[in-house]
């Protein structure tokens, strides 16, 4: 598979009363054509501003220090701001955590949907309507023909997502990015809308960057998934190679503090809190609340470290003088589960069917 | 068997309706019952909207019902008057929030807001013990007495839920709401608080009506579950039976959408939908199916449930 | 996959086996601060004030016009209210200072005279700034008219910050009914013009300080009311508001502690537009002839009488005007500073 984005080394900060906050450390990822990338992480380990940067959509108080974003090896970075409105929303489209804001309360959807069409696309009014009404059919907005005279605020919140996808996908882009799309959403409409956009996703072979913190929704949408401590990613692997054998003692934290329905007792915590970005701490930015830290984490940052093709991590655990570490007990346990459910042959639990 | 244990809370026939009478009436809570037991956790899950805020606040009297009772220890919470019976109901019962940005006074320093109910209740007779006592909740809680003198605005989402915590404890309470008071939180920090919540339970012997919409924290943090929907309660049970033997069909779609952190499973995931029924003049009510384990049902579909519930036993 | 992306392990770090030693507490050392000093909101934000140096510039300021306005009394040389019609429209004469404008002299026609000696002033006969059309000392009416002055806008913010800050507190809090009688009582008030207000207490009351202060009374604090009640609105569902409604704090309490530090912000902007717009307001009325009688000046009156005069006797604006800017630059400067001062978040 071809790699349909590149970004290279990319290093982001922000100008503040307090001084300068390096949100973005040095990141290095790819996206391939048709995949699903979720990228997971604590809040404010920089998420947003690594796909905002794709998009240039950056605040103003933000510089690009260093780096490339090569979209079909095109620098993004070095484009200008009439070069970026061409791809904004055409080949690159974004949606937000909040379904609410993205909208404009003023216009009826069907304009909403339809303008991207018009500007992008050079339609004239009766195709872009005819264009909307697929669209918004597609989305499975019930009854779309006569909706689309309607104004966003007459629109349940699940509703609302589901037309700022439509919007997103006017112009069939090689890249949606999602960010926190389902997070302001209820289990159930959650689940929709993951559905939704996977039924997309194989009717148009876009590529998606899906932003969330929930574990639960990767595992349901991810294809690969990078993981961002502190401004920078620290493991990165295909979705069973991330959930069934994590190497970044924080991937670890991070899956065992989610209790499955199983987890008995108290729950895995990763004590302190995380770094601040206006003075990161010298050597690996995690150690400090890492139960497994070594003397060289507090002095180097650790490179990535191979461990298959496609799985990649920055741990010094894994350089070859490291000592062997067993993972937490939790991450043990849950893989004895796994591995136990699988053998008996019915990986669906309850709940599965009525 | 649940029933010698101790009652603390009674919760009956609560309704709780906005513009009562009006054109835009929002039935918020209608007709629901439930028990909570001394030193339990009573899980309240639902999706957005179907009035569990809206339950907890009833309980803590931040609203008056429009009709149905609440009994805490024996008393109705709505007919507490006079001052000092009052004072010593906002003792007893406390309440954790859900924003932690919006939950905690931007203009106050950690120690007075966690003060705030030593003050009001005349705890402290000393300026010293005063601050005595918000250095030991504050180590209660995992935060560095020192911070007693920084604003909250200098402080992560999970260290102000800490806060928030420490504050309702101070005046020692014997029941707690807490309204998603880890929704708002990372999944990594989300564990900190819940093991906190865990561990003052049994070190304090708190009651906690914990109110969630992420269902697998609730399972693991509750003994009991309530599942709400549209201003009902659909189904009552111990959390292991909610989990592993739904009996009510929304019961069931909720279960079905929550993702688990397991990408085999969700491969393989089948989500079922939820079609209410349609009212057909027949009573519906809370029904015991098998001992502890209610459903919101008619008479005659009772059999049919049993049945289902003997089947998960296969 | 392509891994050209992923960087291998960089050879130029030294690496030596006891580093992969586990990490003491100590190497791993998170970064918790010192504390910050225990001091109470007001202490936290009067340190913060001070390191404004224009808030406190400017509250210096304001001190001392204070305090020259309330001893005018004594600091003012002569009677405000005296009339000595030989030394009319005096220039400025300030002891040992020979700058043009300064000195006594002015320009008549082309060429610049000493107009004290023109008028046969005696020669020990120093007026500092000058005097008016009838004779009377420029410098001590400004004293007087700065007392006026200030009084007013002490009372109007007085106003303000007592029935104002309650009326909006109590229509927000219990909302409802309550509110609504509280907001139609408003409509009513605001409906009636000021002006109206001031000219019917004439009907009772001779023109002066006392009709301006009650037609304040009654009316200037209304736009104080509105938007402390659009706040405590909005304020009222806030978490922490039902934390302690929950901890059984009373509602006396709750808009002490919590209410009204975090309405801080907007009571201060507000005060600060009705003080200006209560002095003008007596301006206003003075110019009019429904203020302050005749002879009393403020600094309204001494405006308006100088700007008749501007094109001849320039000094008899420019003093009085240059005080009200100054009053009103430190007001905003030290409102601003005060805002800033009370909240917390601002870096210090
Ligand atoms: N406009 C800005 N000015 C200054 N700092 C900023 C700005 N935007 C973001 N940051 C900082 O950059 C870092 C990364 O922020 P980002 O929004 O990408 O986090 P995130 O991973 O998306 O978190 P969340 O899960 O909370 O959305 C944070 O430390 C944040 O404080
Ligand atoms: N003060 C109010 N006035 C009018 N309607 C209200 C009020 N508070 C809540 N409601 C309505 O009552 C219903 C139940 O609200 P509630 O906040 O209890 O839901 P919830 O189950 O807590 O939802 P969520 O998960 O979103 O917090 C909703 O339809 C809501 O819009
Ligand atoms: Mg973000
Ligand atoms: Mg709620």
């Amino acid at each position: 598979m071809s790699n349909i984005l590149e970004v290279k080394d990319l290093n982001i900060t922000f100008d503040t009363f307090a001084g300068k906050v390096q949100a973005i450390r040095g990141v290095n990822f790819d996206l391939k054509k048709g995949e699903t990338l979720a990228i997971v992480g604590e809040s404010g380990s920089g998420k947003s501003v690594t796909t905002r940067s794709i998009m240039r959509l950056l605040s103003q108080n933000a510089n690009i220090e260093k780096g490339e974003i090569l979209f079909n090896g095109q620098d993004l970075v070095k484009k200008s701001e009439k070069d970026m409105q061409g791809i904004r929303g055409k080949e690159i489209a974004m949606i937000f955590q909040d379904p609410m804001t993205s909208l404009n309360p003023t216009t009826t959807i069907g304009k909403q949907v339809a303008e991207p069409l018009r500007i992008h696309q050079n339609m004239n009014k009766e195709e872009a309507h005819a264009r909307a009404l697929k669209l918004l059919e597609l989305v499975g907005l019930p009854n779309a023909k006569n909706r689309m005279k309607q104004y966003p605020h007459q629109f349940s919140g699940g509703q609302r997502q589901r037309i700022v996808i439509a919007i997103a996908l006017a112009c069939s882009p090689e890249i949606l990015i999602a960010d926190e799309p389902t997070t302001a959403l209820d289990v159930t409409i959650q689940a929709q809308i993951l559905e939704l956009m996977k039924q997309l996703q194989s009717k148009i072979d876009t590529s998606i960057i899906f932003i969330t913190h929930d574990l639960g929704v990767v595992a349901n949408v991810a294809d690969r998934v990078a993981v961002m401590y502190a401004g920078k990613i620290v493991e990165v692997g295909t979705v069973d190679e991330i959930f069934y054998n994590p190497q970044h003692p924080y991937t670890w934290g991070l899956l065992a503090s989610m209790p499955t329905l199983e987890t008995e007792g108290s729950l895995y915590a990763i004590p302190g809190t995380p770094p601040d970005l206006l003075d990161p701490p010298k050597g690996d930015a995690f150690a400090p609340r890492n139960a497994y830290a070594m003397k060289i984490d507090t002095e180097y940052e650790p490179p990535m470290f191979k461990i298959s093709d496609t799985h990649y991590a920055a741990t010094w655990l894994l350089h070859e003088d490291a000592p062997a570490v067993e993972p937490p007990a939790e991450i043990k346990a849950r893989q004895e589960l796994f591995k136990k459910r699988y053998a008996e042959g019915h990986p669906v639990a309850e709940g599965g069917t009525v | 068997m649940a029933d010698n244990r101790e009652k603390i809370l009674e919760v009956k026939h609560l309704k709780q309706y906005f513009n009562a009478g009006t054109k835009n009436e929002v039935r918020a809570v209608d007709d629901v019952s439930f028990d909570i037991y001394k030193g339990e956790t009573f899980g309240l899950v639902g999706e957005s909207g179907s009035g569990k805020s809206t339950t907890g606040r009833s309980i803590i009297r931040l609203y008056d019902p429009t009709d149905g009772e609440i009994d805490f220890e024996g008393t109705k919470v709505h007919n507490i008057s006079g001052k000092k019976d009052m004072l010593q109901f906002r003792r007893d019962m406390q309440m954790i929030f859900q924003d932690p940005y919006a939950s905690l006074n931007p203009k106050m320093k950690i120690r007075d807001i966690i003060a705030e109910g030593i003050d009001i209740h005349g705890l402290a007779s000393s300026q010293a013990e005063r601050n005595k006592r918000v250095n030991e909740l504050l180590e209660l809680v995992g935060l560095n007495p020192d911070h007693a003198t920084r604003y909250p605005h200098e402080f992560s989402g999970g260290q102000r839920q800490r806060i928030g915590i420490a504050r309702a404890l101070a005046v020692k309470p014997k029941f707690i709401v807490a309204d998603e008071p880890i929704s708002a939180l990372d999944v990594s920090i989300q564990a900190q608080v819940v093991n906190l919540l865990m561990e003052l339970q049994k070190s304090q012997g708190l009651t906690f009506l914990f109110i969630a919409h992420d269902l697998s924290m609730v399972k693991y943090i509750s003994d009991r579950i309530g599942v709400m929907n549209a201003g009902k309660l659909l189904e009552l049970a111990p959390a292991e039976d909610v989990y592993n033997r739904p009996l009510h069909s929304y019961t069931e779609s909720l279960l079905s959408a929550v993702p688990l952190p397991d990408p085999e499973y969700e491969r393989s995931r089948r989500r079922t939908q939820y079609v209410p029924r349609q009212a057909n003049g027949e009573e519906e009510k809370m029904r015991e199916i098998v001992p502890g384990h209610f459903v919101y049902c008619r008479e005659s579909e009772v059999e049919a449930l049993k049945q289902k519930e003997a089947a998960y036993h296969k | 996959m392509s891994n050209e992306n992923h960087s291998v392990a960089d050879e130029t770090i030294k690496i030596s086996p006891d580093m992969f030693e586990r990490a003491t507490g100590a190497q791993k050392e998170d970064s918790e601060k010192i504390a910050a000093p225990s001091l109470s909101f007001l202490q936290d934000s009067w340190r913060r004030l001070k390191k404004n140096k224009a808030a406190v510039l400017s509250l210096i300021v304001l001190i001392l016009m204070m305090l020259a306005s309330v001893a005018a009394p004594i600091l003012a040389p002569r009677d405000p209210n005296a009339q000595v019609i030989q030394h009319a429209n005096l220039p400025p004469k300030i002891p040992g200072v020979d700058i043009n404008g300064l000195n006594g002299t002015s320009v008549a026609g082309t060429t610049r005279v000493d107009k004290y000696e023109q008028q046969n002033v005696p020669d020990d006969v120093y007026y500092f700034l000058g005097t008016d059309s009838l004779g009377r000392d420029l410098l001590s009416r400004i004293l007087y008219g700065t007392r006026v002055s200030l009084l007013i806008a002490f009372v109007a913010a007085l106003f303000d910050l007592t029935i104002g800050v309650t009326y909006g507190l109590v229509s927000g809090w219990y909302g409802g009914r309550v509110d609504n009688v509280m907001q139609r009582i408003l409509e009513i008030i605001s409906g009636v013009p000021n002006l109206v207000v001031v000219i019917l207490m004439l009907l009772v009351l001779n023109p002066g300080i006392t009709s301006i202060i009650i037609a304040l009374a009654i009316t200037g604090w209304i736009s104080m009311a509105r938007v402390v009640r659009a706040q405590t609105l909005k304020l009222k569902n806030q978490e922490y508001i039902l934390a302690a409604r929950a901890l059984g704090e009373s509602p006396v309490q709750i808009a002490l502690k919590h209410l009204i530090p975090n309405l801080s912000g907007v009571i201060i902007i507000q005060t600060m537009f009705s003080i200006p717009s209560a002095i003008f307001f007596e301006a206003f009325l003075s110019f009019i002839g429904i203020g302050i009688p005749a002879p009393t000046a403020s600094l309204g009156t001494l405006i308006n009488d100088g700007y008749k005069t501007f094109r001849f006797l320039p000094h008899l604006m420019w003093y009085p005007a240059g005080v009200i800017c100054v009053l009103m630059i430190a007001f905003n400067l030290l409102a601003d500073g005060l805002r800033d001062a009370f909240d917390p978040k601002m870096k210090d």
